[in-house]
């Protein structure tokens, strides 16, 4: 790593970044290479750092340290318009393209060909037909972009920067939203730009696919780098395994802690549950007093099935059962008039009033749930604020201080705070310590096993398999939006959990997306 | 691409109404009455077109109206006060009134405002200094102002198409042929898709929200002189509500509100049908002229309906899938 005068000269170097934002490291001294003619895939959970460092090495991100090279040359581009002078394109999934214009017009734009001040519009289009011709792309170039599907237009913003002149191509997560025969069609051109010499970095959460095209993988972890393997030379269960687990020896003795099985009451459980294309149908029961944990790949299936569960997306089948009653969950009032709280993963946005002080967002739920006519006072609000502050030791203990100004640990506690005060039968925690430091995750793991001898019932989604293993008294296991595999007991660790995940996973990609 | 069927429909629209209208008063059917309503609705078209570029660039700009009652009251004044020539007066409004909108869209972009405050801004500061200026009619009598209002080609049919009509032909044209046929045109509708994607994709925001802004009351203040000649004096209270009708001319032309489609052709049979319904109402006789607003006001909602339905149907079921949750 250190001698860059290998036999294939890397063409885009990164060494050693790092970015900050605020007080969360977002990428620590991240080494990445990216030889000619290569497809380099760059793989990692949310959060791991991946569009954090597309960001920063396309000057979207100022990089707090670190280098970025091209061709042995360094860059520091301010923009991405900067970024693409210097020969770096990125294609996002939500393509960066004008729909209103023509297909023309969008490779061309603000480089038409002129004559005396008037665009040639005919040449325009020879030459756009020309280009996707090179794509083995026959379109009506005149259309508007709009009228073609999301592949086409992904395949137009592809031609439009390799006819930039881009050596470096960067395609955030570019088959998110193709069907098979689209992702065949992409695959095709993306070989044939890498023969051409051009270097493709290939984000995508597909391993299937990643294991299909790419020469190379990069895993990224907490922002942290993990390796760079052939891939070729690295099995899936070892990529699953950079991907999640951590030092995974240690892990399991943490299990012991967990209490034995009682014959606990049924909080609330759904059968035969499912959406058609969101998630398959599964079974699942919640326990008072037992945390339930969901692991799997990000777009597994994780959040769909805590969604579901809460009721902020409609099940088109089967039945759910609260303390032995069938319910409806139409909605998340449904939710919470059934005592169910939900701590989303997305806390900024989803989840947390950044301008409202600590007090008001505890008191949120709560006041939805009595309704408008029934305003909880002024000394009841500060009553409960602190009470919590107190019980989850939210610091600063400050209960006017607006929330955006607290750390994400202290955010996170504020959110559990929020739905603790509504006196909840079921938590639902999606990713309740992504982004917060590590100090602060051994705490809402506390808080996790504390809440749950209490007799709550918990549903929590965790990328980190460890900590899933430390308070899970069962764990689900999904692949491809379906529940497939159900562990408890001394069945739990980390082992079991990457195995199911792995199994067979090349025949059922695409399955889940019909 | 630049949404041909919206235009379609209101080219329908005019013929229909134009065919029930002769239908009733055959009279309408002649080169007269065209000639007249092409004279009458000059100043309007050539402020419509303007506003079509603003509005497909995804702005708006309610301005417009105010300067033209500016540019009356400053023109009437420069002739009959001041003792300047007609041209240099004409000059130095054009040349003021180009400065204010590029002024306009210096503060949009720099200041990342929305166009509706900035240009409401605009208008109430146009309408004042022409009150500051004068607050009664200023007739003009400058012997220029007779002679082009006395100029006309004859049409077959006796029709009159009189110097103003030609000024507006000409500007809608050009408009058209500027908005379809060069970069500046391209660009505009890159706007009106997105600003952050245009600007990705190399265009000069800044540089093209200023020069639109600075066509919009440059035309506005052509408009003005056209105002002028139409009625030979200049009034601060001129052109009110005139920024409101242009906008419907330019929505009953198919233009999307939101930016991003329209033409300029279909801003013109806007205010034709404007135009038509105004001289429906004059051979009627027994209508008040304000029927001309209600028939307006129910058009727009009707072609608003009909965009919503047609931007429906265009954005046809994207399969959702994988995404980026869990």
């Amino acid at each position: 790593m250190e001698n860059s005068s290998d036999p294939a000269s890397p063409l885009l170097e990164v060494r050693g970044i790092s970015k900050s934002f605020g007080a969360v490291r977002a990428l620590q001294e991240v080494d990445f290479t990216l030889r000619a003619g290569e497809i380099h895939a760059l793989l990692g959970e949310n959060g791991a750092g991946k569009s954090t460092l597309i960001k920063v090495i396309t000057g979207v991100f100022p990089r707090d340290a670190g280098i970025v090279r091209i061709g042995g040359e360094e860059v520091a581009p301010r923009s991405a318009k900067a970024a693409l002078g210097a020969g770096i394109a990125t294609v996002y999934q939500e393509v960066n393209l004008l729909p209103n214009l023509s297909v023309a017009q969008n490779l061309f734009l603000d480089r038409q060909p002129m004559r005396f001040g008037i665009v040639r519009e005919s040449e325009m289009r020879r030459r756009a037909k020309a280009l996707l011709a090179d794509f083995s792309l026959d379109v009506d170039v005149a259309a508007p972009l709009g009228n073609y599907s999301v592949a086409i237009q992904h395949v137009t913003a592809i031609a439009r920067a390799v006819d930039l002149s881009a050596r470096v191509l960067i395609l955030d997560e570019p088959t998110a939203s193709l069907d098979r025969h689209e992702v065949e069609i992409l695959f095709g051109i993306m070989r044939q730009l890498a023969q051409r010499g051009i270097g493709i970095v290939f984000v995508s959460h597909f391993l299937d696919q990643v294991y299909e095209i790419s020469d190379r993988i990069t895993v990224l972890r907490n922002g942290r780098l993990v390796g760079e393997r052939e891939t070729v030379s690295l099995p899936r269960l070892d990529l699953i395994r950079m991907m999640l687990g951590r030092e995974l020896a240690e892990t399991t003795s943490a299990r012991a802690s967990v209490t034995e099985h009682k014959a606990r009451e049924i909080c609330a459980s759904f059968e035969g549950y499912g959406k058609a294309g969101y998630i398959a149908p599964f079974n699942l029961e919640l326990r008072h007093g037992e945390v339930v944990g969901l692991a799997g790949l990000l777009g597994s299936g994780r959040t769909e099935t805590a969604r579901l569960v809460f009721g902020a997306e409609r099940a088109d089948r089967g039945q759910a059962t609260v303390e032995g009653a069938p319910v409806r969950l139409q909605s998340p009032r449904d939710g919470v008039r059934h005592g169910f709280g939900y701590c989303p993963e997305e806390r900024k946005t989803d989840g947390i009033v950044a301008e409202l002080s600590v007090r008001e967002n505890i008191v949120l739920a709560l006041q939805a749930k009595r309704g408008l006519h029934r305003p909880l006072s002024r000394r009841e609000q500060d009553e409960i604020a602190r009470r919590y502050i107190k019980m989850l030791d939210i610091r600063p203990a400050d209960p006017e201080r607006p929330v955006g100004l607290l750390s994400g640990g202290n955010q996170q506690k504020v959110l559990l705070a929020r739905w603790l005060a509504t006196s909840p039968r079921l938590l639902v925690l999606d990713e309740p310590t992504r982004g917060i430091d590590v100090g602060a995750h051994a705490e809402i793991i506390r808080l996790i096993r504390e809440l749950c001898d209490e007799g709550l019932a918990l549903l929590v989604i965790s990328s980190e398999l460890d900590e899933i293993v430390t308070y899970s008294d069962r764990v689900v296991v999904l692949r491809d939006r379906a529940h497939v595999e159900e562990l408890a007991g001394e069945a739990i660790d980390v082992g079991n959990i990457l195995a199911a995940i792995a199994a067979d996973g090349a025949a059922t990609a695409h399955e889940g997306r019909a | 691409m630049k949404g041909l069927p919206p235009v379609l429909i209101t080219a329908i629209v005019l013929v229909a109404g134009f065919a029930l209208c002769a239908m009733q008063f055959p009279n309408i059917a002649s080169t007269r009455v065209l000639g007249n309503l092409l004279t009458d609705n000059a100043f309007l078209g050539i402020v419509a077109t303007g506003m079509t570029f603003v509005i497909i660039s995804g702005g708006i700009d309610l301005s417009v109206g105010s300067v033209i009652g500016f540019t009356t009251v400053f023109v009437a004044l420069a002739i009959e006060r001041w003792g300047v020539p007609p041209l240099v007066a004409f000059v130095a409004i054009l040349a003021l009134s180009a400065a204010f909108g590029a002024a306009m869209g210096v503060v949009i972009h720099v200041f990342d405002l929305p166009p509706f405050i900035v240009t409401l801004a605009g208008m109430f500061l146009a309408r004042g200094a022409s009150f500051l200026l004068s607050t009664e009619s200023v007739p003009i009598t400058a012997p220029v102002y007779s002679t082009v209002s006395d100029f006309a080609l004859r049409m077959p049919g006796g029709g009159r198409l009189t110097a103003i009509a030609i000024i507006m032909l000409v500007i809608v044209i050009g408009g058209a042929l500027l908005l379809r046929l060069t970069r500046f045109g391209a660009n505009v509708y890159a706007l009106g898709g997105s600003r952050t994607t245009a600007s990705l994709m190399g265009v000069a925001v800044g540089k093209m929200t200023i020069k639109i802004y600075m066509l919009s009351s440059l035309l506005a203040g052509i408009a003005g002189i056209v105002f002028s000649f139409y009625t030979s004096a200049g009034y601060s209270l001129s052109a009110v509500g005139v920024e409101l009708d242009s906008i419907a001319a330019v929505v009953i032309g198919g233009t999307l509100l939101t930016g991003g489609q329209g033409s300029v052709i279909g801003t013109f049979l806007g205010v034709l049908i404007q135009g038509l319904i105004q001289t429906y109402i004059n051979f009627d006789g027994t209508l008040s002229s304000w029927w001309t607003k209600i028939a307006t006001g129910v058009l727009l909602f009707a072609f608003i309906a009909l965009q919503q339905g047609l931007v429906a149907l265009a954005r046809r079921p994207v399969v959702k899938s994988a995404g980026a949750a869990s």
